[in-house]
């Protein structure tokens, strides 16, 4: 059986495509055999992350109205071996996701693939349920601000009473908080909330911490997940992220303030 | 006639009172559909009697079923009203309301019109009035209440955990939190005055005893992120330490 994951946060813009892009690439590259599914119907994006928008033809709505096969839909990432991509539709709406439609999708690719990552869509509406009901894992993305930190508390509450493993009364969710866009400049000058306060008030186990970078904009607009780019600490924070779920301890990085060396101030780096 | 079918008890219900100062109605409706907006989960439905005792002029029989009206409208029950012995209007029997007697006077008169049928030695009239406390069962919530959830008990509520910012929490009886509360706690929800809330680490949005209420920003100049109780002392609200 594979591992579904969602990647959920509630608020919109916090970083779900750029980390379902990258966590799935992450666990890809670990060898182990990953789709990706954007549950984002009506605003398809992580495609255009994965670098494969001019390689959609069928998508996941197809599938459930079984216009098409899955086999037809699946997209092979070219860059990375065992990685798919199923995208969603543009032209419908999320009316379109049927809770039975969604299901017979996953336990068709449950029987392929090791790991199966949902990226939600914002709210928490029918899309956001839909991606996170069948759910074994739930990695919520959260920006160190106050409203991205309470629609993640929601989502959390939503992740423990609608979820599949919450009606029919089977261990709950796996949950793991994802800081993302963290500026340790900013948080030291008090515009920011510091990684402990996120995690006081969210009180679940922290996942990973990725640094405000300018390279996720970069990868976002090359089309490559931004995991794959190891010079970037934002590429590096996600590949810890990935390790640690995979069970592996890795220390965090890029949560303290860089003093800058002389060149660097000299070149205004 | 077998005991089985039916049996008379009597019962203890706490109510909200409403005790009409002036006659002066379209006041006095904006004025409660100001507090209920401010706690709609606590007057939802809630058993209300309306008190004219006060009032400093003789309530009509119009007045006091459109009074009525505009209670239901906003969601009240009225069950009853009531007055002083030597206050009573001359609609008493018109209202179609049970005239109940006051919360001090103690007055309950059984008289049956008919003497009891001693003839028929077969048959025993026993009038059982019980009147007892139900305690409830406290709820345990071991995991955070989340923004958005809203847990309610009928007796104590204690939380291991805790209560996050957009989350309600409310029961009939006392509240513990054994963490932080930044959410809303309501203790004696059904107007039990003696409740209490009790927490770790009070960051609360609201509080409130009875009906009786604080925001934030009054607690913050009290206690802060710090454990602390609240109670209801003469119909204040007191924040104190633990």
């Amino acid at each position: 059986m594979a591992k579904i994951i969602v990647v959920t946060s509630g608020k919109g813009g916090v970083g779900k495509t750029t980390s379902s892009a990258a966590i799935g690439t992450g666990l890809a590259l670990k060898g182990h055999k990953t789709v990706i599914i954007d549950f984002d119907v009506g605003l398809r994006n992580l495609d255009l992350i994965m670098g494969c928008e001019r390689r959609v033809v069928y998508d996941f709505v197809n599938v459930i109205n079984k216009e098409a096969t899955l086999s037809q839909a699946l997209i092979k990432d070219k860059r990375t071996k065992d990685l798919f991509l199923l995208p969603a539709s543009q032209t419908r709406d999320k009316d379109a996701l049927t809770t039975e439609g969604v299901e017979a999708v996953l336990n068709e690719l449950s029987k392929d693939f090791e790991y199966i990552v949902c990226d939600s869509p914002a709210g928490i509406e029918k899309g956001a349920q839909m991606a996170l009901y069948f759910a074994d894992v739930a990695i919520v993305t959260t920006n160190p601000e106050v409203s991205s930190v309470r629609d993640s508390d929601r989502i959390l509450g939503i992740l423990q009473s609608k979820s599949r493993r919450a009606e029919q009364g089977l261990p709950p969710i796996e949950e793991h908080l994802l800081v993302t866009r963290y500026n340790p400049d900013r948080v030291s000058e008090g515009e920011m909330l510091s990684v402990a306060d996120v995690e006081e008030i969210l009180a679940i186990p922290l996942l990973g911490v990725i640094p405000e970078s300018e390279a996720v904009l970069k990868a976002s607009n090359q089309g490559a997940p931004v995991i794959l780019d190891v010079q970037a600490e934002a590429g590096q924070a996600y590949s810890d992220a990935v390790d640690r779920l995979l069970g592996e301890e890795r220390p965090l990085r890029f949560t303290d303030i860089q003093k800058k060396g002389f060149f660097k101030r000299l070149l205004g780096g | 006639m077998s005991d089985n079918d039916f049996r008379l008890k009597g019962s203890v219900v706490t109510t909200v009172v409403l005790e009409v100062k002036t006659p002066n109605l379209e006041q006095i409706k904006l004025g409660l559909k100001e507090k209920i907006a401010q706690v709609p989960q606590f007057f939802n439905q809630a058993p209300l009697i309306i008190d004219i005792n006060q009032c400093s002029e003789p309530v009509s029989l119009d007045l006091f079923q459109t009074l009525v009206a505009g209670c239901r409208e906003l969601g009240l029950a009225v069950i009853g009203w009531r007055t002083s012995e030597g206050n009573i209007p001359s609609w008493r029997f018109d209202c179609e309301l049970p005239l109940l007697p006051n919360a001090n006077s103690r007055q309950i008169n059984i008289k049956s019109e008919t003497p009891a049928p001693a003839k028929d030695p077969h048959v025993v009239i026993k009038t059982v009035v019980e009147e007892r406390e139900v305690s409830q069962p406290t709820k345990l919530i071991t995991k955070p209440v989340r923004s958005g959830q809203q847990v309610y008990a009928p007796g104590d509520l204690v939380v291991v955990s805790q209560v996050s910012a957009g989350a309600e929490v409310l029961a009939e009886g006392n509240i513990h939190i054994y963490g932080a509360l930044r959410g809303r706690a309501l203790a004696g929800v059904k107007g039990d005055t003696s409740a209490r809330i009790f927490c770790k680490n009070m960051e609360a949005e609201l509080v409130a005893i009875a009906g009786n209420f604080m925001l934030s920003d009054a607690l913050q100049k009290i206690i802060w992120k710090d454990a602390a109780q609240v109670l209801l002392v003469d119909e204040a609200l007191e924040i104190a330490s633990l």
